[in-house]
């Protein structure tokens, strides 16, 4: 058991290195959905004008997006360094150790998660840093935490399978404009109820990516919104569930013995 | 004569890799109508927001945005292929081969302009479909088109001069960020009166701010602001068009 963990530990540690040594991959998560997030709070601010519009503040509206947008890059991130090592060999050395298959998906994820959560550490800064504070208090601040691990224990996995499956790095990073389109067409500008075009608000009714803006929304603009923490942990979970699963077939395949 | 041999050649090139390349192909028109949709369909309440003055409905004055971005990143694009030609040794050859290389920066400008043409067709037939509304006359909409047409060449000439200068695919994020940036630092979702802070104030000296808020008020009918649009339109083009003949220079004395 000591050794599984120890292989984890290890592997988890190379993610993290291997993505810190990458400015570009620490930087684009960080840096462009705060991008977002000024531009949008900017040229959006005259919505919170609508009647029903639940906040005076479109930047507490609107911060719960670059943690969704966090959890793509950790997908993109995540999956892109697997399919390095499946093109450069590494996976195939590794198969010639002890090394268990579930220690290397474990130790992959391991470092997305703690990115994921390094990531949602800046984005509260932030959003502290401009006067947001959010409704749910100290209580509230822990469970987006762990509730931004979830996510990009979710998305990584997601981005794992596509790597296993595919072997190449390319065909993950064709991936994130859907994931791109899966933000866009969803509740990230404005609440589903305030969307005035029919199509667009069932679009985004039916996108799960609306329910995990949601939740986190709820937590920094509403307090304790038991439906829409049902609702996003519920999702985050089984597309969690599902990528572990899609993951976890798929690597006997790429790590032959 | 010379110059518009090699840049009739290049062109040609340019456009047949991109018409031929379905990889190139649908994301150049996917893009365009992805934001159409998300920002003229989710967003569509905020023309009821209180000071918005735009005459038209929603779907028309977002269009105009969609369209100036489409004609920005047709530029952009253009340049991500300037910067493979680099990288895979094409753009060393067609140094060395052409007689007049400034053709080759024309070449690809009106490669650009060519690609983006059919992008704004596209854009145009779903715009109408969708159900844009138009005040403007006969003279009105083709000045929005040239607006557009003359931002499509200075984001080409801004690409162009990066990708001659770091000749590598990896400058796409340098081609693309700023063009991002300084579009969207615009008035994108509502007009400029109801932008608010610091966010207004950055508007106000951005040149795109201009262009996009002339080519509202082209589709409006009401036409405003059309000297100071293309004034800058053609500013930029000239200042990113010396941008790019520098660039060609630093890529011929890099041999």
């Amino acid at each position: 058991m000591s050794t599984t963990l120890d292989q984890v530990v290890l592997l988890a540690r190379r993610s993290v290195v291997r993505t810190v040594r990458q400015p570009a991959n620490i930087l684009g998560p960080l840096i462009f959905p705060m991008m977002l997030l000024a531009v949008n709070s900017g040229g959006l601010k005259a919505e919170t004008h609508l009647p029903g519009f639940p906040t005076h503040s479109f930047v507490a509206f609107a911060l719960a997006v670059p943690f969704i947008q966090g959890a793509l890059f950790a997908t993109m991130n995540s999956g892109t360094d697997l399919a390095r090592d499946i093109q450069t060999g590494f996976l195939n050395r590794l198969s010639l150790t002890p090394m268990r298959g579930a220690a290397l998906l474990a130790g992959q994820l391991g470092g997305a998660i703690t990115l994921g959560v390094v990531q949602a550490c800046f984005y509260l800064a932030v959003g502290l840093a401009v006067g947001v504070r959010p409704a749910s208090g100290v209580g509230g601040v822990f469970v987006l935490l762990l509730f931004s691990a979830l996510i990009a224990l979710a998305f990584g996995a997601a981005g794992s399978f596509a790597a296993l499956k595919t072997g190449s790095g390319e065909a993950v990073q064709s991936l994130f404009p859907i994931f791109f389109v899966f933000l866009f067409i969803s509740s990230m500008n404005i609440p589903r109820n305030l969307i005035g075009v029919t199509w667009f608000r069932d679009a985004a009714t039916i996108n799960p990516v609306s329910y995990l803006i949601e939740c986190v929304r709820s937590l920094i603009i509403t307090g304790w919104n038991g439906e829409a923490l049902a609702l996003g942990f519920g999702i985050a979970g089984l597309v969690a569930v599902a990528a572990l699963t899609l993951a976890g077939r798929a690597l006997p395949q790429r790590l032959a013995r | 004569m010379r110059n518009l041999t090699v840049a009739r050649a290049v062109a040609w090139r340019t456009l047949h890799n991109v018409f031929t390349n379905k990889a190139l192909v649908i994301p150049q028109l996917a893009f365009p109508l992805f934001f159409f949709a998300a920002f003229a369909g989710g967003l569509s309440r905020i023309h009821n927001v209180p000071g918005f003055d735009f005459p038209e409905n929603y779907t028309s004055f977002q269009f105009v945005f969609v369209l100036l971005q489409s004609a920005a990143f047709g530029g952009v694009f253009t340049g991500f292929g300037i910067a493979r030609d680099f990288e895979g040794g094409f753009a060393k050859r067609l140094l060395l081969a052409a007689p007049h290389r400034t053709g080759i920066v024309l070449g690809y400008a009106a490669a650009a302009l060519g690609r983006w043409l059919v992008t704004a067709a596209f854009l145009t037939v779903v715009g109408f479909a969708v159900g844009i509304k138009v005040g403007g006359d006969g003279v009105d909409l083709p000045a929005l088109y040239l607006l557009a047409a003359i931002l499509n060449t200075a984001a080409l000439f801004w690409a162009c001069g990066v990708a001659m200068r770091l000749r590598t695919m990896q400058a796409g994020p340098i081609m693309q960020m700023p063009v991002f940036l300084v579009l969207f630092f615009a008035p994108v979702y509502v007009p400029l009166n109801l932008l608010n802070g610091w966010i207004h104030d950055v508007a106000v000296i951005n040149p795109v701010t201009r262009i996009l808020e002339a080519g509202r008020s082209f589709i409006a009918g009401q036409p405003t602001e059309v000297a100071a649009a293309f004034g800058a339109a053609v500013a930029l083009s000239a200042l990113f068009s010396v941008w790019a003949m520098r660039g060609l220079r630093k890529a011929e004395a890099a041999g």
